[in-house]
């Protein structure tokens, strides 16, 4: 009876878990099965070509692949030394009142949503910026990163408010490597006369694995983020190095045109494109965990192994 | 190397440290100021009473689209919470598995799915079909994003509670469906509802999984079938429009909308904080 009881809760409960892998295959499926006439219609030359033409149904997804990317990769150069530098300060340097209302706030920054983000980037952000593109000096505006007109809306704000919104993911697995690196990695390193940035280093590098993880977890975030980037890099969808261009990235333009996509094909094609964003995120995404989680099984098999030898002794 | 100039280096460096502190608490600031110092000045009893008022006509307020929020995040939660707390008790109880191992995997990599993405699905799923944006098409699309954080947060809060329960439960006979529900669930059962306050407060700020599932509405409306506003997506509506009072009015909705975070996620850290002491005393 009572056995009978236990099999079916087991059963049971792992319908329900099932359900969570099926969800995310079913999403895989739903998205190929809504972009199959885009996929069979373009084929590869969907992803090479930069016309984008709803009205004479041409589409080619470069100009959003590359707003996508090249956003993602500005913010993380931005996110990933703040974000390992309040690691490292919250959990070596400051001092341990300060530690929980530090780790508090940095963690707010993940709690205020995307869209206030975007709210704040219009009306306060992008007027600064557009400022600062008017203070950038002659001799500058000749570099493939600056030209163009000031108009503040355009790839540098976007990468900035992607930065801000990326760092507390970062920083939090950051710190929780961090902190599980065991002391004496630290302690042989001040023995041999480092300092403490020397011994901080020696931290760091044991902790390469997670630390890895951690950045791409943040580059994952960054991808995907919709609203925010939506409101201030322009909706223009080219291919261009400059911060001060406006461009597109792959969620923005299916945030921006999807309720407007009148035939199936256009339909299609933003679908399409959502498929590739959810196929790359999965595998950031992924790569990430494992990274991750394989520093922390090196943790757990150090932990046994220190308790073993504490009972040998 | 000369042990003064590495002492600098290292002090230099430690100085940026509690420099990026700074760079990242100066945003937060920033934001946290202007949303409430434009948002609070913005805030009336029309605001939470009223519906939009038709292009060029001054005040009105969002309060179809704070019930509409309301309205969704509960479709959100009555889905996503049993099914994130019975995958939680498999993982606990069974957590070694393959099984659970790729249940454990999938459930953080779902975490990190763009919501956008996870939108388009809840529009083929539920929308296409009927062919109708509705208040349930935006409540199913936010409970799929909030299904892994349930269920990860369950299936932590079970491990935390004291091994001892369990084996007393089970050595007076109980089955472990019995131990489970009538024990081990009821000991964490503070923790898990910070678990869901947390994801509740999650979800209620999500705007891009709304914009073609639930749609918008400039009326009341509580009907599931229908489309339904929500705060965010009014937020949005009025932050890219040209008029100077709807400006004001998307500050006041970003107030409310910040305000109903934070103050679920200060619950939240109360109900931690007391489920610490507790396990302390023990």
């Amino acid at each position: 009876m009572a056995r009978a009881d236990d099999r079916s809760y087991r059963n049971v409960t792992a319908l329900f878990a099932l359900l969570i892998i099926l969800l995310v295959a079913g999403i895989g499926f739903e998205l190929t099965r809504q972009s199959l006439l885009s996929i069979q219609k373009f084929g590869f030359g969907f992803w090479i070509g930069t016309t984008w033409d709803p009205v004479s149904g041409q589409f080619g997804a470069l100009p959003f692949i590359w707003g996508t990317l090249y956003s993602s990769f500005l913010a993380l150069l931005i996110s990933t030394p703040v974000a390992l530098g309040i690691a490292i300060f919250i959990n070596e340097v400051s001092p341990s009142i300060l530690r929980t209302p530090l780790t508090y706030l940095t963690e707010l920054l993940a709690a205020i949503p995307s869209i206030v983000y975007g709210l704040w980037g219009i009306f306060v952000l992008i007027p600064i910026i557009r400022k600062l593109e008017l203070m950038i000096p002659d001799s500058l505006k000749s570099f493939p990163l600056f030209t163009g007109p000031p108009l503040g809306v355009g790839m540098g704000a976007a990468a900035l408010i992607l930065a801000v919104m990326v760092i507390p993911f970062t920083s939090a697995v950051a710190r929780e490597i961090l902190k599980g690196v065991p002391i004496n990695q630290r302690e042989a390193a001040y023995a041999l006369g480092a300092t403490r940035w020397e011994a901080i280093r020696v931290a760091l590098g044991y902790g390469k694995t997670g630390i890895i993880g951690a950045i791409m977890l943040g580059l994952g975030r960054a991808l995907g983020e919709t609203m925010a980037v939506t409101m201030v890099i322009g909706n223009n969808p080219q291919v261009k190095l400059s911060l001060l261009a406006p461009q597109y990235t792959m969620a923005a333009v299916i945030a921006n045109e999807f309720t407007e996509a009148a035939d199936e094909l256009y339909l299609h094609a933003l679908i399409e494109i959502g498929l590739v964003l959810f196929l790359i995120t999965i595998i950031v995404n992924g790569l990430s965990r494992l990274l991750i989680w394989s520093m922390a099984r090196r943790e757990a098999a150090r932990v046994t192994v220190a308790t073993n030898e504490a009972a040998v002794v | 190397m000369n042990t003064r100039i590495r002492l600098l280096k290292s002090n230099i460096i430690v100085a940026l440290c509690g420099l990026a502190v700074v760079l990242a608490l100066i945003p937060l600031a920033m934001i946290l100021f202007y949303v409430i110092s434009h948002g609070f000045s913005a805030l009336n009893w029309a605001f939470f009473t009223q519906m939009p008022k038709p292009v060029g006509e001054v005040g009105g307020g969002m309060g179809n689209a704070i019930v509409g929020t309301l309205i969704l995040i509960s479709i959100a939660g009555a889905l996503a919470v049993p099914i994130g707390i019975l995958s939680g008790i498999h993982l606990a109880e069974y957590g070694g598995t393959p099984f659970a191992s790729t249940v454990r995997f999938t459930a953080d990599v779902l975490n990190g799915v763009p919501s956008i993405v996870i939108g388009i699905f809840a529009y083929g799923l539920v929308v296409l079909p009927v062919h109708r944006f509705s208040a349930l098409a935006g409540g199913v699309a936010l409970a799929i994003m909030m299904i892994p954080i349930v269920t990860r947060t369950t299936e932590e809060l079970l491990r935390l509670v004291p091994s001892g329960l369990k084996e007393g439960a089970l050595a007076l006979g109980a089955t472990r469906t019995r131990a489970m529900f009538t024990v081990i669930l009821p000991a964490a059962l503070p923790g898990i509802v910070t678990g869901v306050l947390v994801a509740l407060a999650r979800i209620a700020g999500e705007t891009a999984p709304l914009l073609f599932t639930a749609f918008n509405n400039r009326y009341w409306s509580t009907s599931l079938a229908q489309p339904i506003g929500s705060l965010t997506v009014q937020i949005f509506t009025y932050a890219i429009s040209p008029y100077e009072d709807w400006h004001r009015q998307a500050w006041a909705g970003a107030f409310v909308l910040v305000m109903m975070i934070l103050t679920l996620s200060i619950l939240a850290r109360l109900v931690t904080r007391r489920l610490e002491r507790m396990n302390r005393g023990s």
